[in-house]
């Protein structure tokens, strides 16, 4: 085995080192005084002297900033050494890579290759010291280790030795039925009882893949069995809540620009009458929770793959994501067994996501991020992707029996198994250790691949059928693709990442970048050249059958025999009972403070609402070069947009808004607001940036706790419920969605829910992208108005939380009203009446006048006894901060201002105040008193000190 | 001849493909295809039939072990000989961030005589960072370089994590430096965000002395159109910052071959 460090040459910079160094620092250990990170290549197999050397010089160090050693050197005197390395059996990508490096060299002795990390530390460094860098920093003792003493490059494989595996289920009473079930199908013992039942008539045993194949496809995560459940709350009878809410506000609507809804990978909408757009959001919390870096990363890389599958395969042109993390302050010594660190959390999700994204080639173009602590055990991350496809590649495509079953892309390991059951369950302080199977590590590249494949393929007609292979693997995959027909398939055939994996871990291994095709035989020479050519994989794995059976052999050895009738509707409609007792949070009671410019900056700088742009700076946002508003604008190019807008087609005008909606703090109060201020809030950031309601369509992605307990699925039916009630008035179909439950944490004492958390993504189709509009104010006396009408809703508003409360008094939606304000409004914008709009929503007027001014560099002065308020409200404060829903600040051009009023007649609209040239936000208040004056830039730095990482 | 053929050399991970031949066709270029290092040098494709050969940005191999080193041995190996003969010929080779990487790991950049193989580096950002952001650029009047003839200033996107040029200081005074990173009034030594990455002298984009070979980190395909400009809605067009520059001057440029 030979051994190669390769690090930094004195003399030269070295940000890797000085990146540990701050994060050490972060950590509160200032004994450090300096530290040094070395790579390591661990090559296996017989070198020349000089090869190595070559290996060295051309591949592995830079011959200008890098030098290299190969033997093993030990840690200079005074530092303490640290090695790690990822545990056997993980994928490490850099691996393959070498080994094509090396080969390319002319070398090809080489049979082998692991990577490490070398890490040096010098200053008053204890064993404690280095113990808690590692445990905090270096090592996810899920995927890498220590490196303790020289460790082969290659572990023996094991050999597979087949032997079927039969459940005699038909004698087991009750409590056997659980054993089975429990930490490997989660299924309940009614479901375990109609499998014992239909094995019982067919009078034989099942396999072991029988029951796997059974409980992927009657999991949560696959079947959304709590959303299609009947459900009782009080004296209402609940049958399916999602053909009850978000289905049928759709259906209701039909508009005939929905081409594709519900039924495939992605919701699909006309773009221009020639291409289609695709939007699908995804979770993949519990994988993140356990290896952030990985679980994200492959988060993103499978919901890519879900436009990919949509139709007969979209381009992925933009991804969006969204994290809930627990504050990144949250003190160590607070965090429950079993946790990582929420800076941890968010570091590796944030880079896992970018490095996927970007290698990819898709713009990142918007998100948010939210903090609360109760995300702790449980953060969320939702990744999503929209893909454009020919209008006529809009529909799911159908296979002929004798069609050819392909798998492309990555090869098949044990990552990933047991991914989707491990997500209908709770995780616990015991899942660290119980999940590590479940680890998927991504590889963008092989994913790159093979979608510039799929899409050559395509444009040829060389398949008739494609879906990506996801959550439950081929199990999945092949499953749903061929209820219709039935399906023989050769596992066998499935390449492999390495030897000794078992038929039903080939079945069910959720091994990434992989995708399903259904190509006809005279089309498989041409279809199987092309992955060729692009270094694909691509395998013939079966062929789809007219027996309506799913039968899956290994080695000639059927393996397993089902009905397809009986997988796909065996399940019967779950039952449950839930309820509904609002929460009580009196309103709080304090006084007006004194110092509101404080107030602002706290607001400015909390974690919610501060600048993120630490992050977005990291994300490829113009790749592709379609970006017309992107998620930094502004004078400097530091403000908040509201939305994102991308030119998908270079020749034509025609615009794509992507926005968001989240405010779990609402969920505290009532999920019915919270859902509905969601909406609302999606569709103002499509009206505030130009849009407009005429083409819009929304994703619901809910996030909940134990839906098995009444109380959290009473406040599902709520959010449910909002979603038809809102969305129907807004005229704005959903056309794609996806629930996480069972997100709760149990500590050993205590369960830890997360909030109700509903992300509303929503996509809106722009005639003409120059009639874009950005939030930051633009001109010195250009008028500022405010539309929309203020109420005295503080409830789950930033203030309150200022002041530990919560409080009753939650932003509610007024539809119907809010729906003429947005035609206005979106009238003017057509018009070229608006110079600046920014939506109003967490901090209220305060927060969005500061943004609007310290974005254009600006001043503003207003007066907020101007605001038009709905009801009485006495306080500055209350008026300054409410969160009311349907308002925005809009800027106006003196001479523009009497064409505007008119424009926006019959809804609520007042000039407040102006763009001024002196830098200062000035907020006047009742009695003509100021009540806040302050330095725009001294707003604005509060704002982004927070994230400055 | 007065059709212009450009070819975008990619490897698996190459990204920008699409940016650049939009900013090609744009900029009147006839063909925009792309070939893959393996089938050049399987010979399913020739270089021949092109006046322009373009390695466009990406993350080729996934930046594994360094930015473009994987790709740069593939070509260096396979290729080598045929881009020197393509250069030769009068045509024009250019790498545009991946690009730029790959075509300085490989020595073709900067293409000085007597120097060691691969004088010049692209490495780490000092912030540690991939960093999206706009930047300034200035041309330097004095290069060869064909493509930047004419041109003032460019405002470009940069997106990247390994943009530093680093090189030995005798090199580095023999460098033929089309761009660098300045500030909105065209002034260099603006330090950081303005030099996004910390590269010497704020170099940003080189040629080789014959000025057919150029390469340069930021992207000038992402700004081919006004609706690309981060202040767009608020500004006045100004086509004299337009990255689309770049890309007229290689389709004159091959018109005359």
């Amino acid at each position: 085995m030979y051994r190669i460090e390769v690090s930094v040459k004195q003399g030269f910079a070295d940000p890797r080192s000085n990146g540990l160094q701050k994060d050490i620092l972060d950590l509160g250990i200032t004994s450090v005084t300096k530290a040094k990170v070395s790579s390591v290549y661990l090559l296996e197999g017989a070198l020349e002297p000089n090869e190595l050397i070559t290996i060295c010089r051309e591949l592995l160090a830079d011959p200008i900033v890098e030098e290299y050693v190969t033997q093993v050197s030990p840690a200079p005197e005074g530092a303490r050494l640290a090695e790690v390395a990822y545990n056997p059996g993980v994928m490490d990508p850099v691996e393959e890579s070498v080994k094509k490096g090396i080969r390319d060299l002319g070398i090809k002795t080489v049979t082998a290759v692991r990577t490490a990390t070398k890490y040096l530390f010098w200053g008053d460094v204890t064993d404690e010291t280095l113990q808690s860098i590692c445990d905090k920093l270096l090592v996810n003792s899920i995927v890498q280790h220590i490196v303790a003493s020289k460790e082969a490059v290659v572990l023996p494989s094991a050999n597979y030795q087949f032997q079927l595996e039969k459940i005699d289920i038909a004698s087991m009473d009750d409590d056997a039925l659980m054993e089975l079930s429990k930490g490997r199908f989660w299924l309940n013992i009614h479901e375990m009882r109609i499998i014992q039942n239909y094995f019982k008539k067919l009078g034989r045993k099942p396999t072991d893949v029988e029951l796997e194949t059974l409980a992927q496809t009657w999991s949560e995560h696959c079947c959304h069995k709590t959303f299609k459940a009947k459900i009782t709350l009080g004296d209402k009878i609940i049958d399916s809540l999602i053909k009850s809410t978000v289905m049928k506000v759709t259906q209701e609507l039909n508009k005939p620009w929905c081409l594709s809804v519900f039924k495939d990978n992605a919701g699909v909408i006309d773009f221009d009458g020639r291409y289609a757009v695709c939007f699908k959001v995804e979770t993949h919390n519990h994988p993140s929770a356990v290896e952030p870096y990985g679980g994200a990363a492959t988060g993103i890389g499978g919901v890519i793959r879900d436009p990919l599958g949509t139709g007969l395969g979209a381009f992925p042109i933009l991804n969006t994501d969204v994290f809930c993390f627990g504050p990144p302050d949250y003190p160590y010594d607070k965090l429950p067994k079993g946790v990582l660190h929420p800076r941890r959390i968010f570091k590796g999700v944030r880079a896992g996501v970018a490095d996927y994204g970007n290698r990819m080639g898709i713009p990142t173009s918007n998100g948010a991020i939210l903090f609360d602590e109760r995300y702790i055990g449980n953060p969320l991350v939702y990744c999503g992707t929209v893909g454009i496809m020919p209008k006529r590649m809009s529909q799911k495509g159908m296979q002929k029996p004798g069609d050819l079953v392909v798998v492309v892309g990555g090869k098949t390991g044990r990552d990933g198994i047991h991914g989707v059951t491990f997500a209908s369950g709770d995780l616990d302080k015991e899942s660290e250790t119980l999940s590590q199977s479940s680890v998927q590590i991504g590889n963008p590249i092989v994913e790159k691949k093979a979608l510039d494949a799929i899409i050559q393929a395509r444009d040829l007609g060389l398949y008739r059928r494609i879906t990506d292979c996801g959550g439950g693997g081929l199990s999945s995959a092949v499953g749903e693709m061929a209820e219709e027909t039935g399906v023989r398939v050769n596992l066998e055939k499935v390449p492999l990442k390495y030897a000794g994996l078992s038929y039903m871990e080939i079945w069910v291994s959720e091994s990434q970048e992989r995708m399903l095709l259904a190509v006809p035989p005279d089309k498989i020479d041409y279809l199987m050249a092309i992955f060729k050519r692009e270094d694909v994989e691509a395998s013939i794995i079966g062929e789809f059958t007219d027996t309506k059976r799913l039968e899956l052999f290994y080695r000639g050895n059927q393996v397993c025999d089902l009905d397809m009738e009986f997988l796909h509707n065996g399940l019967p409609q779950l039952e449950r009972e839930a309820v509904w007792q609002p929460p009580e949070n009196p309103e709080p009671d304090f006084a007006q403070s004194e110092d509101l410019i404080g107030d602002l900056k706290k607001i400015l700088g909390a974690w919610n609402v501060c600048s993120k742009e630490w992050v977005i700076r990291q994300y490829d946002h113009e790749v592709q070069g379609t970006s017309v508003l992107k998620p930094l604008v502004g004078k400097a190019s530091d403000g908040p947009g509201d939305a994102a807008i991308i030119q998908p087609l270079a020749d034509s005008r025609k615009g794509l808004i992507i926005s968001n909606g989240i405010n779990p703090k609402y969920g505290d109060i009532d999920p019915y607001w919270m859902a509905a201020s969601a909406i609302d809030e999606a569709l103002r950031q499509i009206i505030a940036v130009g849009g407009d309601l005429r083409e819009v369509a929304l994703l619901d992605n809910f996030c909940w706790g134990n839906p098995e307990k009444p109380d959290r699925l009473g406040a599902l039916v709520r959010a449910a419920q909002a979603c038809y009630d809102i969305a129907s008035v807004y005229g704005t179909p959903f056309v794609s969605g996806k629930d996480s439950l069972y997100n709760e944490y149990e500590t050993g004492e205590d369960t830890i829910r997360i909030p109700h958390t509903l992300l509303i993504s929503a996509m809106g189709v722009m005639d003409d992208v120059g009639r874009a509009v950005t939030m930051d104010c633009k001109e010195e006396d250009d008028s500022i108005y405010i539309v929309g009408a203020t109420y005295k809703e503080l409830g789950g508003s930033h203030y309150y939380a200022l002041h530990d409360a919560v409080g009753s008094s939650v932003p509610k939606v007024n539809a119907e009203k809010g729906k003429q304000l947005m035609n206005a409004l979106a009238a003017a914008t057509q018009k070229g009446l608006v110079k600046a709009c920014h939506d109003l929503s967490e901090g209220g007027i305060g927060v969005a006048v500061a943004e609007m001014a310290f974005a254009g560099g600006l001043g503003i002065q207003i007066d907020l006894t101007k605001v038009p308020l709905a009801e009485t409200i006495e306080r500055d404060d209350f008026v300054l901060f409410s969160e009311s829903n349907s308002r925005f600040l809009v800027e106006v051009a003196p001479e523009h201002k009497s064409v505007f009023e008119k424009v926006l007649k019959g809804v609520v609209c007042a000039d407040i105040g102006q763009v001024t040239k002196e830098k200062k936000l000035e907020i006047t208040g009742s009695d003509g008193k100021v009540i806040v004056n302050a330095n725009i830039d001294g707003l604005k730095e509060a704002w982004q000190k927070t994230l400055r990482w | 001849m007065s059709k212009v053929k450009v070819l975008m050399l990619r490897a698996p991970g190459t990204n920008r493909d699409i940016d650049t031949q939009i900013a090609f066709e744009m900029a009147g270029a006839s063909v925009v295809e792309s070939a893959l290092v393996n089938e050049l040098t399987s010979k399913e494709k020739s270089l021949d039939n092109y006046q322009i050969m373009i390695i466009p940005g990406g993350f080729t191999y996934g930046d594994d072990i360094s930015a473009g080193r994987i790709m740069a041995n593939e070509i260096k190996l396979g290729l080598g000989k045929d881009i020197r003969r393509f250069v030769e010929d009068g045509r024009l080779v250019m790498g545009i961030c991946n690009g730029f990487q790959v075509l300085v790991k490989t020595g073709i950049l900067p293409g000085i005589a007597g120097q060691s193989e691969q004088p010049v580096t692209l490495t780490n950002n000092d912030s540690g960072k991939f960093e999206c952001r706009w930047v300034y650029l200035k041309a330097n009047e004095k290069s060869p370089c064909i493509v930047t003839r004419g041109i003032d200033m460019i405002y470009a996107p940069v997106a990247h994590g390994e943009g530093k040029l680093v090189t030995e200081r005798d090199t580095l005074e023999k460098l033929s430096v089309t761009l660098q990173y300045v500030d909105e009034k065209g002034k260099s030594g603006a330090g950081y965000p303005y030099n996004p990455n910390g590269s010497l002298n704020d170099i940003a984009g080189i040629c080789d002395p014959t000025g057919r070979i150029f390469g340069m980190m930021p992207h000038p395909e992402d700004f081919v159109r006004w609706t690309q400009h981060p202040r767009w809605s608020s500004e006045k067009e100004q086509k004299g910052l337009y990255g689309l520059q770049i890309f007229r001057n290689a389709v004159v440029w091959a018109k005359g071959i």
